[in-house]
């Protein structure tokens, strides 16, 4: 075991599966001499070429359409989307092409593809940088969406992911790339899909979240736990595979849900976690499933974004308002 | 624009046939039975019998002499969806291609394991991103396959055209890019999708680039094994800009006498290519009306067969919908399965 933040632990997932499966290239853009925009695939050129290490020509539909096609030649691809916005560029490639292509085929083909993309935002980057558009990828049955939010569990999900005989989308969060270390397993340690995590266990009221939006809910538990609300913090891991049994237990558990998302409320994928929730356990529920969420505006400049995105405050407001039902 | 072959059958001069008698009948069978297609499709999809048919109407000369350049064994096609005739001849067997637009079950429709054609694309132009990257793919590791990827004047000018012909540039990729400028994208007439010449943005790309005329079947074989020769050589993409007709409609919800203009389709009809490869055998004293009828009578029986074949196909099934969408399944998507065919089974 080794300390490691979320691109160190990245970064040496990557190269464990290349060591493991010669078939496993990553490509995108600046991932070779570079290293990566956030230096993930630092060292991968001089230890695997540049055949296995391939900087790209500036197109995202051509990063993800030749990467449906070198899987379909037989290789595992890994490619990087410099920013999750970034893959607007791509998304005819990904939702209609990469996701159908088993189901075009009727399973002739599958396409083994993972689609690495760093997300979120509080990091004051320019636009598109930021944007949290991981439900559209939802609504587009066949590919898978990882949404990591620790060292361990980046590594261990890409694992899975790389392994997966069907493409992945692997939302990274940006504002944890470098916050802070943990122990990461060295060898061949998988988090499996369809898992959810208890990032912390509690008995009053509920916290769900997935990738950096984890991180604020344990800030507002702790602030909650001050007032002596004991909140627990569910980390959902994988969108697709939703672990519904695990997410209905937990919340049957408290009674309570909040559910914290960086995206725009409407139809984002909060709306499916709160519609879960009533459908599978409505009569464990004390009060309504609150959403704390992004409003519906475009993400702004970010001078602005600290308005934008969910903050402690508004997450602690809604675990009161639930807790006071 | 090469052209090897005259309107009467003959070759222009200095011209030469790459093909021999054996494969100028192969070839004239395969348009033959396009055609044969193209009728009987259309006449089943009136009776409701059939899905949405595109004929290949016209193009017959540029889709099979583009296809006999390939060698089925180690190549591959990445096509749209006007080129049946390329995929039958491949190993794509036609009963599979008609059953799977006459609703038989998609197991006993998709393309068979070991042949190398990947699925009809209708998101245009997408299908060249992928046979780029299958491309560079079959040469990192050292396969000897070339991809023959077909697409429109009007697939041309969507993004993912020019993305995927510069990466292949840029890879040296092993990829045929056959553009069926057939000047016609639904009613949107050539000169609307490009002020430029088709051919020529291969040279911008970095690779080569030539027109033919599409409607000869000599000179676009001529282009396409040349072609198919670079790039097995290691000598990177070629782009081939295929000058035919459509024939017919778009598809079979369209009519084109709401935006054709007054004898276009006359004038067009003259440069069909199967009378042109008619009378180049006729040229050369290996046809009659004889020889004419008896391929023919084999064609249309192939045809048939064909349709029988595909009527006898079991039905789709419910599960159909869920069984190859995913390898490992979310336990949510099993579990709607179960529900979709639960109420399948109430009365």
């Amino acid at each position: 075991m080794a300390e490691r933040n979320i691109v160190e632990a990245i970064r040496d997932g990557l190269a464990f599966e290349m060591e493991r499966d010669p078939r496993v290239l990553v490509l995108g853009l600046d991932v070779g001499r570079l290293g990566g925009v956030f230096r993930a695939t630092e060292g991968l050129l001089e230890r695997f070429g540049p055949d296995r290490v391939v900087d790209m020509p500036l197109a995202e539909g051509a990063i993800v359409g030749s990467s449906v096609g070198l899987a379909l030649s037989g290789l595992v691809p890994v490619a990087e989307i410099q920013f999750l916005g970034f893959t607007h560029q791509a998304f005819q490639q990904i939702g209609p092409q990469l996701a159908r292509y088993r189901a075009r085929s009727y399973g002739r083909f599958g396409c083994q593809v993972t689609i690495r993309a760093p997300s979120g935002g509080g990091v004051r980057t320019p636009e598109f940088h930021p944007d949290s558009i991981e439900a559209q990828f939802v609504q587009t049955p066949g590919i898978k969406v990882a949404c990591p939010a620790t060292p361990a569990d980046a590594r261990g999900l890409l694992l899975s992911a790389i392994r997966d005989p069907d493409p992945v989308l692997f939302v990274e969060p940006q504002r944890l790339y470098r916050q802070g270390r943990e122990e990461v397993p060295e060898g061949d340690v998988v988090v499996p899909f369809g898992r959810l995590r208890v990032a912390r266990p509690g008995t009053d009221v509920t916290l769900v979240a997935w990738s950096a939006a984890v991180e604020l809910c344990l800030r507002a538990a702790e602030r909650l736990a001050g007032e002596g609300i004991s909140a627990e913090v569910l980390d959902l891991r994988t969108l697709v595979p939703l672990d519904v049994e695990g997410l209905t237990a937990a919340v049957a558990r408290t009674g309570r849900a909040v559910v914290v998302q960086e995206a725009p409320l409407s139809a984002g994928f909060g709306a499916e976690v709160a519609a879960t929730l009533q459908e599978e356990c409505f009569f464990s529920l004390d009060a309504p499933v609150a959403r704390v969420a992004a409003w519906d505006v475009p993400y702004p400049a970010a001078s602005l974004e600290g308005w934008y995105l969910p903050t402690v405050r508004r997450v602690v407001g809604a675990a009161r308002r639930t807790v006071s039902v | 624009m090469r052209r090897l072959l005259q309107p009467d059958g003959s070759l222009v001069e200095g011209g030469c046939s790459r093909l021999g008698p054996e494969q100028l009948v192969e070839a004239l069978r395969w348009m033959l039975l396009s055609r044969l297609v193209d009728a009987r499709a259309t006449a089943l999809q009136r009776q409701g019998r059939f899905g949405t048919h595109s004929p290949v109407k016209g193009q017959e000369a540029s889709v099979v002499g583009s296809a006999m350049a390939l060698d089925p064994a180690v190549d591959w096609i990445a096509p749209s969806y006007r080129e049946l005739p390329a995929l039958v001849r491949h190993g794509y067997p036609l009963e599979r291609i008609l059953g799977r637009s006459m609703g038989r079950s998609p197991a006993a429709t998709r393309i068979p394991d070991g042949v190398n054609v990947l699925p009809n694309q209708v998101a245009l132009a997408t299908q060249l991103q992928h046979a780029v990257g299958l491309a560079w793919g079959l040469r990192l590791q050292g396969r000897p396959g070339v991809v023959m990827a077909y697409f429109g004047e009007g697939a041309a000018s969507e993004g993912d055209s020019h993305e995927a012909m510069n990466l292949a540039g840029v890879r040296r990729a092993p990829v045929v890019f056959l553009l069926m400028n057939n000047q016609w994208a639904i009613s949107t007439s050539r000169e609307v999708q490009s002020a430029g010449q088709f051919f020529r943005r291969a040279e911008g790309y970095g690779f080569a680039g030539v027109q033919v005329d599409g409607n000869d079947l000599l000179a676009v074989f001529e282009a396409a094994t040349d072609a198919v020769a670079r790039a097995r050589a290691g000598e990177g993409p070629t782009l081939i800009e295929c000058v035919t007709y459509r024939l017919s409609f778009h598809n079979t919800t369209d009519n084109p006498r709401r935006y054709l203009p007054p004898g276009w389709l006359e004038r067009a009809e003259c440069e069909d290519p199967i009378p042109r490869l008619e009378a180049h055998l006729a040229w050369l004293g290996l046809w009659d009306q004889g020889a004419r009828a008896a391929l023919e009578a084999e064609v249309a029986e192939e045809v048939e067969a064909a349709v029988q074949a595909a009527l006898a196909m079991p039905p789709s099934r419910p599960e159909d919908l869920f069984d190859q969408v995913y390898a490992l399944p979310p336990e949510r998507v099993r579990r709607q399965r179960q529900e979709l065919l639960q109420h399948v089974q109430e009365p």
